[in-house]
């Protein structure tokens, strides 16, 4: 075969791959960001907590229950979904008349709560989900070779995101609820119930973390602390892409993904900071974001 | 993030002392120093240093969020690189201990003219989110740069001699040199606050397109309390490293800039004293919970939610209302 820049393909494409992956993750849980901001105006900090609490979901049904990871997938979700509805209707509900900080700063407050519960009853060393048998193989695609594990993630979340964009673009409740980000009042006032709307917007999008975090826990290990450094690469990936648009979050977390990967095989050092480093660039030359609208 | 206080009516009921500034403040500053300089004869001297130490970064960032409105979500950044730069200038250079300071707070500086030059071109929510992501660069940086210590952080930093005469080592001389420094630090800070610069940072605050109509550079006056934060963060971080002899990860991980922010939020942003007792609180409380493990960072959060649900003045917030008088 041959080679890239001195670079064996197998290592190029193994790390692309991982860059996928990644960049699936950061796709899946910016757009939770993204849908919940449209509406409320909150920068959601518990999302890294929720998306630990979805890897847990998966690991508890499959060790308390004994139920698998194909249902913990359809499970896992809407049970995050609705612990994050209580959370909207008990307590963050109560700041919406507020300055938008203050919401950042209770679902601060609450991810440490329940990462701090987690780290106590659990600890931090990390718990082992097994793949379940269908993900355990993969397939030699001569040039690689593909995991099914993997193959699996990227597929899933690209289906969820897909999904999620046609719902909120193409569907009458994706109407209502374009309409009620412009104009909640406008909305309210013709019969339609936003404050119903909010919550279970809140409730989804919190799902999409649930949903990331069942996706992540037999590739990573099920960790308390595995959400809280992710959610802040997800939140520069935010400023990067701008939270104006749907496809603009998935396409900027997937490419952000990749360009970690690439950055991986070239300058591993760099590997860890190269988000960072481009969110400053885009700061430097377009301060909205690549798809926002106003700063 | 704004506080109701209305200058001209607070004005009305304050009587003014010597040097312009209110009797009140003058009596609080006064007793607070005499607490101060006969704390360490009667609490454990190290403890009370760190708690000046978390005084003076806290004062630092509520000068940011507080009196500027820009809520920085990355202030460990300034807070731990400056206590890399000081540990490392303080064991490897063999800088005496002042000098071993500047050179932290002049890096801390330095980041803060970088990093608040790019985060302010963004506002509210996406302010606190570059902020926080930068500062998760600058961890990253720590991590993986050879003169941090990685992991094990800068350990067994010498106190030195002050001025290369008086020998730090004994933690009662060290406790006079940190609250000197302390002391230095909240007046500076009183002072910003009280200067002319200080009540256009509150125009701004309250009515940034007001003020922009008219005629001030609002950009710049964000980017000089946003340097002028970072670089008393730095101060605070500095003597730390020097207090403790340890400059370590936890410096600048994303956890710290937490703990500034509760400890602003909690003892009242936008108040003078608050922060200094929010953050005697806070450092308190992980004190005597310490054996507690993961019970502390629940507990703080706890304190997170209820005083942003219902506290949001904070605890000398709150005194100042019942006394009427801004403190």
């Amino acid at each position: 075969m041959f080679e890239l820049l001195g670079i064996p393909p197998q290592v190029l494409f193994g790390q692309l791959l991982l860059g996928l992956i990644n960049g699936s993750f950061y796709a899946v849980l910016s757009l939770g960001l993204a849908v919940i901001f449209g509406l409320l105006n909150i920068i959601n900090f518990t999302h890294g907590a929720q998306y630990m609490l979805g890897a847990f979901g998966a690991w508890m049904l499959l060790n308390y229950l004994g139920v698998g990871y194909w249902w913990a997938v359809f499970i896992v979700p809407p049970i995050v979904g609705v612990t994050g509805i209580v959370l909207e209707r008990v307590l963050i509900r109560r700041l919406y008349h507020l300055d938008h900080l203050y919401g950042l700063l209770l679902t601060f407050g609450l991810a440490l709560i329940i990462v701090g519960f987690f780290r106590q009853f659990f600890g931090v060393s990390g718990l082992p989900y097994p793949p379940p048998p269908l993900l355990t193989g993969g397939y030699n695609l001569g040039f690689m070779y593909l995991p099914n594990s993997r193959a699996w993630v990227i597929a899933a979340s690209l289906i969820v995101c897909l999904a999620t964009w046609f719902i909120i673009e193409k569907t009458r409740l994706g109407a209502y609820l374009r309409a009620a980000t412009e104009n909640p009042t406008m909305v309210g006032a013709f019969g339609i119930n936003v404050p119903l709307l909010v919550t279970l917007t809140y409730g989804f999008g919190v799902a999409l973390a649930g949903f990331a975090g069942v996706l992540a826990a037999p590739i990573y290990a099920v960790n308390p602390n595995m959400g809280a450094d992710l959610i802040i690469v997800v939140f520069a990936v935010v400023v990067i892409g701008g939270m104006g648009s749907i496809l603009g979050s998935i396409l900027t977390g997937f490419g952000l993904g990749l360009i970690e990967g690439l950055t991986r095989v070239f300058y591993p050092e760099g590997s860890a900071v190269v988000i960072f480093v481009i969110m400053a660039l885009v700061l430097l030359v377009k301060p909205a974001g690549l798809f926002g609208r106003s700063v | 993030m704004t506080t109701d206080t209305n200058p001209i009516a607070m004005a009305a009921i304050t009587s003014v002392g010597a040097a312009g500034m209110p009797r009140h403040h003058l009596a609080i500053f006064a007793a607070l120093f005499v607490f101060l300089v006969a704390a360490p004869f009667l609490l454990y001297p190290i403890f009370v240093m760190k708690v000046l130490c978390f005084a003076l970064f806290a004062c630092a960032f509520n000068l940011l969020l507080g009196f500027g409105g820009l809520l920085s979500f990355g202030h460990a950044a300034y807070f731990g690189m400056a206590s890399y730069v000081s540990a490392h200038a303080a064991k490897v250079w063999g800088l005496t201990p002042e000098l071993a300071i500047i050179a932290g707070t002049l890096v801390a500086a330095v980041l803060g003219l970088a990093i608040g030059s790019l985060a302010i071109r963004r506002h509210g929510i996406y302010f606190a989110m570059v902020t926080l992501a930068f500062a998760q660069m600058i961890y990253f940086f720590s991590l993986q740069a050879a003169f941090t210590g990685g992991e094990d952080g800068i350990q067994a930093v010498p106190r030195g001699h002050l001025f290369g005469l008086i020998d730090l080592r004994s933690s009662e001389v060290l406790y006079f040199f940190v609250l000197a420094i302390f002391f230095a630090g909240i007046l500076l800070i009183y002072r910003i606050i009280h200067s002319p610069f200080g009540q256009v940072l509150k125009a701004i605050r309250e009515n940034e397109p007001r003020a922009i109509s008219l005629g001030y550079r609002v950009n710049r006056y964000k980017l000089a309390v946003f340097v002028l934060s970072a670089t008393l963060a730095g101060v605070a971080g500095a003597t730390k490293a020097i207090v403790f002899q340890l400059a370590s990860l936890t410096d600048v991980y994303w956890t710290m800039s937490g703990e500034v922010v509760l400890m602003t939020l909690l003892g009242g942003m936008g108040t003078v004293f608050g922060p200094i007792v929010g953050a005697a609180v806070i450092v308190t409380m992980q004190n005597y919970l310490a054996t507690f493990g993961d019970w502390v960072t629940i507990g703080q959060g706890i304190i997170f939610v209820v005083a942003v649900l219902s506290f949001r003045e904070g605890i000398v917030g709150v005194l100042a209302k019942w006394l009427r008088k801004p403190l």
